[in-house]
C-alpha cells in the first residue's frame, strides 16, 4: 500500500511485496513459455546469442523486425512545416496523421500541425475528390495557412487519386472565397510502399520547389540555396546558417524548420518561422544549391542540376572533414576567403580532439541510422581513430552501400567493418551478440538493445523519445562535431566509471582524473 | 462563479466556436458540441451531442483509425503472441511500444509485445498481390521466435484495397501447423475512427480465440466460484495490477486480463469465470456481450479512478458473490480508507476548486472526473475521441455540474475552448499537448499518464493525486513572464 509521505509510481510500486506475489501467482493462469517452463525459455534466449541463429535471422527474407525507418508521408510532413505558414495536408484517412503528429512531437516536445481529410470507405470506393474539395477548404479557414502542402498515404496511392486535378476542383468548386485562386496548393504524391521517410522527404521537396516555381520570371542572382533534408537536429539547421553566414552569403534556407519544432514558451501560434514562400518562389534563379543529404533529394537535385540548370551539389558537413569540404564548397561558390570566425571554431575543434582522442581511439561502435546520418557519422568516428564495426541502414538509397564501403576503405581501422544495407534492429541484435562492440550510436529503437546485449547506447539519431533535448542541439559544423565529440568521449567514461567502480575490486583504475 | 454563469459562458463559447467554419462544416460540428447538464433530463446524450460519425476533413481531428483500434489497443498487448502490422513500414512504427502496456516476459524470447514485426510492404507486393509474402512472414516468425504461442495478422490500409486474402493465407498456415494464426481486417480506412477497430478485433477474439478452440500451453485451470476476468484494462503504466491486487484481497480469483499483459490462454480460458468485469466498455463491450450471450456469463461496469468511484464499484462486484467476499470487501475498503483520508488530505487543500478540461478516449472521458472530483477539482469540459451514444448517455451520470461536452474535437476547437474557459488544467494526449504548455497551462496525458501511473485503484489514486499537484503547483509555469514584461502582455 501506498505511503502518503513517499508516494511511488510503478517504477517502485510493483516491487512491494505485495504485488510481487500478486504477479507470481498470476503465472499459474498466464500459458507463456516464462509461466510454464523458464528452463525453455533461457535455452531459447541463449539460442538468440548464437552463429546459428544470426545465420538463420540474416536469411530472413519476408519479416522486417524492429525497423529503423519510417514510411514517405512522414518526410513530407517535415518538408511541409519548412515553409512559412504552411499546412501539411495529408490526402487519406486520419489514423496516418495521428501517427506523424505523435512521432515527431514526442521526439522533438513541440506541437505538429498537420491536417488530414479523412478518407473512409465511401472514399475508398469512390475516391477522395469530395474529400479533398471539404477539406482543402476547411483548412484554409480554419488555420489560415499561406500555403497547404499536400501528401498522400498510401490508401490514396492505391486508388491513385489524382491530386493536382483535385487541387484544382477544390479552388473551382470554393469560388474564392477561402481557397483564392494564386493560393499555393502544393502537393506530391508520397505512396508508403516505396522508399522511405527520406523519399518522402525528397518527393515532396521536389513537388514544392517544382509547383511553386512555376511561371516565376527567370532573373538568376547571387543567391545560394541550401537544403537541409531529413534533419532531427534544429540545432544542425542553426550550425549550417551561421557558416553561411559568416561568408556574408545571401542564401535561402529551402524547408527551414527549425523554429516551428523550437518554439519560445509564453504563447502558442500554429506556425513559426519557415522558408518565406517569396524566398521560395525565387529559388530557382539562386546561382547554386546544395543538399546537406544527398540521399534524401535524389529527385530533388535532379531537378536543380537538370531543368534549373543550377550548380547543384551535396555537402555533408557532419564531422570534420564534412564541414571542412562544406566550407570550401561555399569559399569556391561566394569567392570569398573561409572567415576568420570559422577558422578558429575548426581549430578550436582539432583542439578539442587531440584532447580526448584517447578515449574513442580504438573503440569498437555499432551504429545505424538514415544514409547521410551515417556517412557524416562514420566519416567523424574514423576522424577519431574509432573502430566501426556494423554499420546498418535499413533504407539504403542506391549507390550508398559503394560510398559507405569507399569512405571505410580510407582507413585501416575499419579493415574489419560490416556494412549491412537493408537489414533491421533484430538483425543488429544477432550482429552485436556474436561480433560484440564496445557502444552503439543510434535511436531510441536502440533501447532494447542495450537492455538485451548490455553495449551502451549513445544516443544520436532519430527518433529520440526517451531522453530530453538532445534534438536542440547541434551535429553538423565545427560546433556540431564537437557536440558529438562531447556526447561520445563522456559516455566512454561513463562507462569507465561504471566498470571500475568496484569497490575493493576494480576501483583502482576509478581515477579521478581522466 | 455560479453555475448558470459557467453554463451561459459555456454555450457562448460553443457558439463562438462554430462561427469560424464554413457553413457545411459549421452545421456538421454543430452537432458534436454541446454543454451537458447533470439536472436536464430532457438531454437524450450528454450535451445531446451526436457521435461515432465520420470527420469533417481537414480539420485536425485528433482521432486514430481502425489498426490502432486493433493492434494499438485490443490485440497488441497480449503478450505471448506476435502482432504484425501487415502493409507498409510507417503503421507499425509509429505504433510501436507507444502505449505503455506493461507485461512481464523475456522480450523477443517468449512476449513480444514492444517490438515491431512489420511485413513491409514494397510496390511489388501491391503489384501482385501480398499473401505469399505473409506466409513466408508466418513461417520466418515461426522459426526465429519458436516461443510464440500465436500469430496476428493487422491489417494496413492496402490489404482490403489489393484484394489480399489474409484470412485464406491464414487459415492454411495455421492448417499445416496446429498454430493460432489470427487474421484482422482492421484496414485503416474502415470506419470513421478506432472504434471499429476495436469492434474487429473483438469479432477475431470470437473467431479464433474462442471458437477456434486456440491450443493452450500448459494445463488448464480448474474453476472456483470466485473467478473473474479483468476485461478492458490495457494495463497503462500498470493499471490492471493495481486492480486485480484489490479484487484478490477481497477473495476474488483473477484468471485473465483483457488485454493487458494477457497471454492466449487467459483469454481462451475465460470462458469459465462467473463474471466478467469491463472496465472500457468501449472497446470490449462487444466481446463481453458475446460471452454473456454464449457462455452465460454476466459483465459488469466498474470504475476504478478515485476512492469514491473506486468503493461503488467494489461494492457492486461483491454482490455478485456471497457474503463472505461482500465481507472482505468491506474490509478491503476499511483498509485503504485511512491511507485515501491522508493523500486526500495532503492534496485536496492544493488542488481544491481548480477547474479542468479533458479530452481523451474510451472511457476515461467519464471515468475519470469522480478522480478529479474527490481532489476538489471541477471538470468543466470533456469529450471522447470515438465515442458512440451510449458513451455519450452513461455520462451525464458522471458530470457534477454544466460541462462543455465536444466530441471529436479538433485541434482548433480545444484551443478555442481552452481560451475561452480558462481552466487550470488540460488533460489530454501527446499531440495536445505542447499546444496549452506552451500557453503556461499545466498539462497532464491521460493516455500515456505521461509516463507515471498506474492510476488505477488506491495505490493509483495517490500517484494520480500526486501528479496532479505536480502539475498544477510546479514553479515552472511562473516564468513565463519576464521581469520586462508589461502587465497583461503574457
Amino acid at each position: 500500500m501506498q505511503d502518503v509521505n513517499k508516494i511511488v509510481n510503478g517504477k517502485d510500486l510493483f516491487l512491494k511485496p505485495e504485488y510481487q506475489e500478486s504477479l507470481a501467482n498470476k503465472k499459474e493462469f498466464e500459458g507463456s513459455m516464462g509461466s510454464v517452463d523458464q528452463g525453455k525459455v533461457t535455452e531459447v534466449a541463449e539460442w538468440t546469442k548464437s552463429w546459428d541463429y544470426r545465420e538463420k535471422n540474416l536469411a530472413r527474407e519476408a519479416i522486417t523486425v524492429n525497423p529503423a525507418k519510417a514510411c514517405q508521408p512522414l518526410g513530407a510532413v517535415m518538408v511541409s512545416l519548412g515553409f512559412e505558414d504552411t499546412m501539411p495536408y495529408v490526402h487519406g484517412s486520419h489514423g496516418c496523421v495521428a501517427y506523424f503528429r505523435s512521432y515527431f512531437t514526442r521526439h522533438f516536445k513541440e506541437p505538429t500541425p498537420c491536417v488530414s481529410d479523412s478518407m473512409t470507405e465511401d472514399a475508398a470506393v469512390f475516391g477522395g475528390l469530395v474529400n479533398m474539395k471539404d477539406g482543402l477548404k476547411n483548412t484554409a479557414a480554419l488555420y489560415k495557412p499561406q500555403m497547404i502542402a499536400v501528401s498522400t498515404t498510401c490508401m490514396a496511392e492505391v486508388i491513385g487519386d489524382d491530386l493536382y486535378a483535385f487541387s484544382i476542383a477544390a479552388k473551382e468548386e470554393d469560388g474564392g472565397e477561402f481557397l483564392p485562386e494564386e493560393f499555393p496548393i502544393t502537393y506530391a504524391h508520397t505512396p508508403s510502399f516505396t522508399g522511405s521517410h527520406i523519399t518522402g522527404y525528397d518527393n515532396m521537396m521536389h513537388g514544392i520547389m517544382s509547383q511553386l516555381t512555376e511561371g516565376v520570371e527567370e532573373k538568376k542572382n547571387e543567391k545560394i540555396n541550401i537544403i537541409p533534408g531529413f534533419e532531427t537536429y534544429i540545432g544542425s539547421i542553426r550550425s549550417v546558417k551561421a557558416i553561411v553566414e559568416s561568408f556574408g552569403a545571401e542564401y535561402t534556407m529551402l524547408g527551414d524548420h527549425s523554429d516551428q519544432w523550437d518554439m519560445p514558451a509564453g504563447d502558442y501560434s500554429m506556425f513559426a518561422g519557415g522558408t518565406p514562400i517569396a524566398d521560395a518562389k525565387d529559388c530557382r534563379n539562386s546561382k547554386a544549391t546544395i543538399s546537406l543529404q544527398k540521399y534524401s533529394t535524389v529527385k530533388t537535385m535532379k531537378m536543380v542540376n537538370k531543368k534549373w540548370k543550377q550548380a547543384g551539389s551535396s555537402s555533408n558537413p557532419i564531422g570534420l572533414k564534412g564541414t571542412d569540404e562544406f566550407v570550401m564548397k561555399l569559399a569556391e561558390l561566394t569567392g570569398n576567403e573561409v572567415p576568420e570566425k570559422l577558422k578558429i571554431e575548426r581549430g578550436r575543434l582539432v583542439d578539442a580532439m587531440q584532447d580526448s582522442y584517447p578515449y574513442m581511439h580504438g573503440k569498437k561502435f555499432a551504429i545505424w541510422g538514415d544514409p547521410d546520418f551515417l556517412i557524416g557519422m562514420v566519416s567523424f568516428l574514423l576522424e577519431m581513430g574509432a573502430e566501426p564495426t556494423h554499420v546498418l541502414c535499413n533504407n539504403p538509397a542506391r549507390g550508398w552501400e559503394a560510398e559507405m564501403r569507399a569512405l571505410l576503405d580510407t582507413s585501416p581501422a575499419a579493415a574489419d567493418c560490416h556494412v549491412w544495407a537493408g537489414k533491421d534492429l533484430w538483425h543488429m541484435r544477432s550482429l552485436m551478440f556474436t561480433e560484440p562492440v564496445d557502444f552503439m550510436i543510434g535511436n531510441s529503437y536502440g533501447k532494447e538493445l542495450m537492455r538485451d546485449t548490455g553495449v551502451p547506447l549513445i544516443y544520436i539519431g532519430f527518433p529520440i523519445f526517451d531522453r530530453h533535448h538532445l534534438h536542440r542541439y547541434s551535429i553538423s559544423g565545427y560546433d556540431g562535431a564537437l557536440n558529438l565529440l562531447t556526447w561520445i568521449t563522456n559516455k566512454v567514461l561513463d562507462q569507465l566509471d561504471e566498470d571500475t567502480k568496484g569497490i575493493a575490486s576494480t576501483d583502482f583504475f576509478f581515477d579521478l582524473i581522466r | 462563479m455560479g453555475p448558470e454563469s459557467l453554463e451561459a459562458k459555456q454555450k457562448a463559447a460553443v457558439e463562438e466556436v462554430l462561427k469560424a467554419y464554413p457553413a457545411k462544416a459549421a452545421k456538421n460540428r454543430a452537432k458534436h458540441l454541446g454543454v451537458g447538464s447533470p439536472e436536464d433530463e430532457s438531454q437524450k446524450t450528454c450535451g445531446n451531442v451526436r457521435s461515432n460519425k465520420k470527420t469533417v476533413p481537414g480539420v485536425m481531428s485528433q482521432r486514430g483509425c481502425a489498426y490502432a483500434g486493433s493492434k494499438g489497443v485490443v490485440w497488441g498487448p497480449v503478450k505471448d503472441m506476435v502482432h504484425i502490422s501487415h502493409g507498409p513500414i510507417g503503421c507499425g512504427q509509429y505504433s510501436r511500444a507507444g502505449r505503455r502496456n506493461y507485461y512481464i516476459g523475456t522480450t523477443g524470447v517468449d512476449t513480444f509485445v514492444t517490438m515491431n514485426f512489420s511485413s513491409d510492404f514494397q510496390e511489388k507486393d501491391i503489384v501482385f498481390g501480398g499473401d505469399k509474402k505473409l506466409d513466408k512472414c508466418l513461417h520466418e516468425i515461426d522459426e526465429l521466435f519458436p516461443l510464440n504461442n500465436g500469430i496476428t495478422v493487422q491489417s494496413e490500409c492496402p490489404i482490403g484495397l489489393i484484394g489480399d486474402d489474409i484470412n485464406a493465407t491464414s487459415k492454411m498456415y495455421s492448417k499445416k501447423t496446429g498454430h493460432t494464426i489470427v487474421p484482422v481486417n482492421c484496414e485503416g480506412f474502415r470506419g470513421v475512427s478506432q472504434s471499429l477497430g476495436h469492434h474487429i478485433a473483438n469479432d477475431t477474439i470470437r473467431d479464433y480465440v474462442f471458437e477456434g478452440n486456440a491450443p493452450i500451453l500448459g494445463d488448464p485451470i480448474e474453476a472456483t466460484e470466485y473467478d473473474v476476468a479483468i476485461i478492458g484494462d490495457y494495463n497503462i503504466g500498470g493499471d490492471a495490477w493495481s486492480s486485480r491486487i484489490l479484487l484478490e484481497e477481497m477473495g476474488l480469483r483473477v484468471t485473465a486480463q483483457w488485454s493487458g499483459d494477457a497471454t492466449l490462454k487467459e483469454m481462451v480460458q475465460t470462458q469459465k469465470v462467473k463474471l466478467n468485469l469491463l472496465h472500457c466498455y468501449r472497446s470490449m463491450n462487444y466481446i463481453s456481450r458475446h460471452m454473456e450471450k454464449e457462455y452465460g456469463i454476466p459483465w459488469v461496469e466498474y470504475n476504478f479512478f478515485g476512492p469514491s468511484q473506486t468503493i461503488k464499484s467494489l461494492r457492486k462486484i461483491a454482490a455478485f458473490f456471497d457474503e463472505s467476499i461482500q465481507e472482505k470487501c468491506e474490509e478491503v475498503i476499511k483498509k485503504y480508507q485511512p491511507m485515501i483520508d491522508a493523500v486526500t488530505e495532503k492534496y485536496r487543500p492544493r488542488l481544491e476548486g481548480k477547474q479542468v478540461m479533458l479530452f481523451v478516449g474510451g472511457l476515461r472521458p467519464r471515468h475519470v472526473i469522480g478522480a478529479y472530483e474527490d481532489l476538489g477539482m471541477e471538470v468543466i469540459g470533456t469529450g471522447y475521441e470515438f465515442a458512440h451514444d451510449d458513451d455519450y448517455k452513461r455520462t451525464k451520470d458522471e458530470i457534477f455540474r454544466s460541462t462543455v461536452i465536444y466530441d471529436d474535437v479538433n485541434e482548433y476547437e480545444l484551443e478555442a475552448f481552452v481560451k475561452k474557459l480558462q481552466p487550470d488544467l488540460v488533460a489530454s494526449g501527446i499531440k495536445e499537448k505542447y499546444v496549452f504548455q506552451k500557453m503556461g497551462l499545466p498539462y497532464r496525458q491521460m493516455h500515456s499518464w505521461d509516463y507515471s501511473g498506474p492510476y488505477h485503484g488506491y495505490d493509483g489514486f495517490a500517484i494520480f493525486a500526486a501528479d496532479m499537484d505536480l502539475a498544477i503547483n510546479s514553479p515552472v509555469w511562473g516564468h513565463s513572464k519576464a521581469p520586462w514584461d508589461k502587465e497583461g502582455e503574457v
